[in-house]
């Protein structure tokens, strides 16, 4: 019989309707992997990229050499800022829902990551977010006011109406901007590394993309500038199984782990249970370490799970099984530090629902704050003159004449309500002939 | 006053921008050690040190990713793409992210990066060593884009370019490294030396991003043209024997439209040469701008003459290659029209 090739199209362990099946992702038990010196040759630490770093145990204690012994007060402080995370998400998504803001992306289960690298991390040290990354937001310190008004592209927007929802950007926080084009930022976040150990500084670099998006090139030129140049950056693949409807298979996950590329690259590639707080951070701290020493760059695939939507314009119950999220072996980020902090008696149930309650009344009135600066819908509205600034350092006489013609025609706009609303016709010939 | 061709006037624009701004950084394929494949760089790493001129990887879109990225942390990065055909794997980077960045972030983030990479024909390079991709990048908001036509433009551009606050695409036309090309391959070269403008000064000075230049003033039609064309324009006045006024763009975006106005206004006619392909070209916004600017002075139809709408073909580069009987037949034609 003749030999002929065959394409090999991947398919996700389940449809809907489908039992879930999460017999692909391998674990390692907690606490089971070495954690070797930051200085050690990435040649040397291969198996982190095969194996899994956890620190929390299935009943919630802290095992093994990557535990950061964090302080209780520290860690009550990140339960905090993954629960405030995850209701800000559930109000701005519900605010998309009532046509309040255009679009939303919420980051439920995947709020460790966040959280974890942004407390881990230094407040000199750049980081290049990917757009599900609100936790860094909120680890450094920005107010949701400032967040939702840039969803709400309204008079306080930092990005003065010209971003959607979500691409925030912080320069005083050093978060940079986030780009609706995935990976980009990459490379970026090298280059930003390499003029760090051009000039000098002990601050670092630290990017994240999702594992879909590692297929892009940009993340191949980020790992290969970042080698080459032994950049003082982290980079992140934050693998949460599914790229909009495509599983991480379609991104090459069937035959490696995403973290089995740092090895590839000559860097050193480690898989965390993402969804375990103590673990990304001790994983967090051990490549920021070696950063800071001239020990070069770490890949750090974050195994977790995107319990919701992709975005508000997604509907996941035609692809994946609605149960996926409850069946997922490693749990929910929040419950989990919840477990462990109440086993070390600094935490209760009853503690827990006062600060729920507490960041929701919190949540609730920053909204009405912001939007008291207006919303779509409603309320003070940016000028749309506004437009033509920031394109170029200072307006060129195109944009100048563009501008001039557009506030023409504002101005022929009379006030709503007024009785004298011309029509449409009118004012463009009054236009034309002031043209 | 030195005399420079077009490279050195390149390479001592950088050298003095190195000098006096450290945070000034070059980066690019073969441009460190080796000092570029067509020596623009040479002699920079010497001088300045491996920390500051870079040999980088084969990735065009990882060069100006990190160019941004340095940007973005105060330094001044000059990033060569050794051949413009080349540039393409960096098109997302320079378009979604180097041109956008000050808008998106209202100001909070910008990347002075200038992108300089040499383009144009009549080197024997073929489809992929050939190209004049400046029309798809003067459609991109947020970047400017010059291409000078001589060393002491070139220098006093890139200066300015490198200062701005702006991103930069810096197009060189390589066939102007070494001599004014009038066009016709079968003349001996000429020296750079033999030009007015290979007079060039040793230090520091800069020419205008913004402004257009006339280089031969005229009376009977205006001739708009940049980078290689502006001496082949040069060779089809002589042969058509007309009084035609040529303005070198240099500057094309933002365009100085008053200068390029102002002339057409005065001559009524107007012939646009360019070596890119003229479909889409930036020769039809020329056109458009000429039209709308000038439409009562214009006594002919706007002509437009151009590479062929073909991939630049190895074995038929002259027969491509706009030259001066192309464009004299032109300037012929829109004469002729009463």
């Amino acid at each position: 019989m003749a030999q002929r090739s065959r394409l090999h199209v991947p398919h996700p362990p389940a449809r809907p309707g489908e039992k879930p099946d999460f017999s692909y992702v391998t674990l390692t038990p907690a606490g089971t992997v070495a954690r070797p010196d930051a200085k050690a040759p990435a040649r040397e630490l291969e198996n982190l990229g095969r194996e899994m770093v956890r620190v929390l145990d299935d009943d919630g204690r802290a095992q093994g050499p990557w535990n950061p012994h964090l302080e209780p007060e520290e860690l009550q402080v990140a339960l905090r800022h993954m629960l405030l995370t995850r209701i800000f998400d559930d109000r701005m998504q519900r605010m998309q829902r009532q046509g309040r803001i255009s679009f939303y992306m919420k980051s439920t289960g995947e709020e460790a990551v966040s959280v974890a690298q942004g407390m881990a991390l230094q407040p000199g040290d750049m980081l290049f977010p990917s757009y599900r990354n609100q936790g860094l937001f909120i680890v450094r310190g920005r107010s949701l006011v400032d967040l939702m008004c840039q969803c709400l592209s309204n008079t306080r927007d930092t990005c003065r109406g010209r971003q959607m929802p979500i691409m925030y950007h912080w320069g005083a926080g050093n978060i940079f901007s986030i780009s609706g084009n995935l990976a980009t930022q990459f490379p970026q976040a090298v280059g930003w590394a390499m003029a760090a150990a051009i000039k000098g500084e002990d601050r670092i670099a630290a990017a994240w993309i999702g594992e879909g998006a590692s297929a892009e090139a940009d993340f191949h030129h980020g790992m290969t500038f970042a080698s080459v140049y032994q950049a003082p950056v982290i980079l992140n693949i934050v693998n949460n199984q599914w790229a909009i409807s495509t599983f991480q298979g379609f991104a090459g996950g069937e035959r490696r782990t995403f973290a089995e590329y740092g090895p590839g690259y000559g860097i050193p590639g480690v898989r965390v249970d993402g969804n375990d707080f103590l673990a990304v951070y001790g994983v967090t701290r051990w490549a920021a370490e070696r950063a800071r020493q001239s020990g070069g760059p770490t890949l750090i695939e974050h195994v977790t799970y995107r319990a919701g939507a992709h975005s508000t314009s997604d509907d996941p119950s035609r692809y994946r099984p609605k149960e996926e999220w409850t069946a997922w072996p490693l749990g929910d980020p929040i419950s989990r530090l919840k477990q462990h902090l109440i086993g070390l008696g600094e935490w209760s149930e009853e503690r827990h629902t006062a600060l729920e309650k507490q960041l929701e009344a919190h949540v609730i009135a920053c909204w009405k704050e912001a939007a008291g600066f207006g919303t779509l819908t409603e309320g003070p509205r940016l000028d749309p003159a506004t437009m033509f600034e920031d394109v170029f350092h200072e307006m060129p006489p195109h944009l100048v004449r563009q501008r001039e013609e557009l506030r023409a025609l504002a101005a022929m706009q009379p006030a709503k309500g007024s009785g004298e609303e011309k029509s449409l016709e009118a004012r463009s010939a009054a236009v034309a002939k002031e043209g | 006053m030195a005399h420079m061709n077009m490279v050195q006037a390149l390479n001592s624009a950088m050298d003095i921008m190195m000098e006096r701004d450290p945070r000034v950084v070059v980066l690019g394929e073969d441009v460190g050690y080796f000092g570029g494949v067509f020596r623009c760089t040479d002699g920079l790493q010497r001088k300045y040190g491996e920390q500051r001129v870079l040999d980088t990887p084969i990735a065009e879109g990882g060069i100006v990713a990190a160019a941004i990225g340095m940007g973005v942390n105060g330094l001044k990065p000059v990033a060569e793409i050794q051949f413009a055909d080349y540039i393409y794997p960096a098109f997302d980077q320079i378009v979604s992210e180097l041109a956008r960045l000050r808008y998106r972030t209202a100001g909070e983030f910008s990347a002075p990066v200038t992108i300089r990479t040499p383009c144009g024909g009549g080197i024997r390079g073929g489809q992929t060593h050939s190209q004049s991709p400046e029309g798809v990048f003067t459609h991109v908001c947020g970047i400017k884009v010059v291409m000078p036509s001589n060393p002491y433009d070139a220098k006093g551009l890139l200066i300015s370019s490198i200062e701005d606050e702006d991103p930069v695409v810096f197009f060189e036309p390589k066939r102007l490294y070494n001599g004014p090309f009038d066009g016709d391959p079968h003349k001996p070269a000429v020296p750079w030396s033999t030009h007015p403008k290979g007079a060039v000064p040793e230090g520091y000075y800069k020419v205008s991003l913004s402004k257009a230049e006339v280089v031969r003033p005229g009376k009977d039609v205006t001739i708009l043209a940049y980078g290689t064309m502006v001496h082949v324009a040069e060779a089809a006045v002589r042969l058509a024997k007309v009084d035609a006024e040529i303005v070198d763009v240099r500057a094309l975006a933002p365009l100085d439209t008053d200068t390029l106005c102002s002339s057409v206004c005065k001559t009524g006619r107007c012939v646009i040469v360019h070596e890119a392909t003229r479909y889409s070209g930036f020769g039809a916004e020329l056109a458009a701008t000429v039209q709308e600017e000038c439409f009562w002075h214009l006594e002919a139809p706007i002509a437009r003459v151009t590479g062929w709408d073909t991939p630049y073909p190895h074995a038929f580069e002259w027969e491509y290659f706009p030259g001066p009987a192309r464009i004299a037949a032109a300037l012929t034609r829109v004469m002729e029209e009463k």
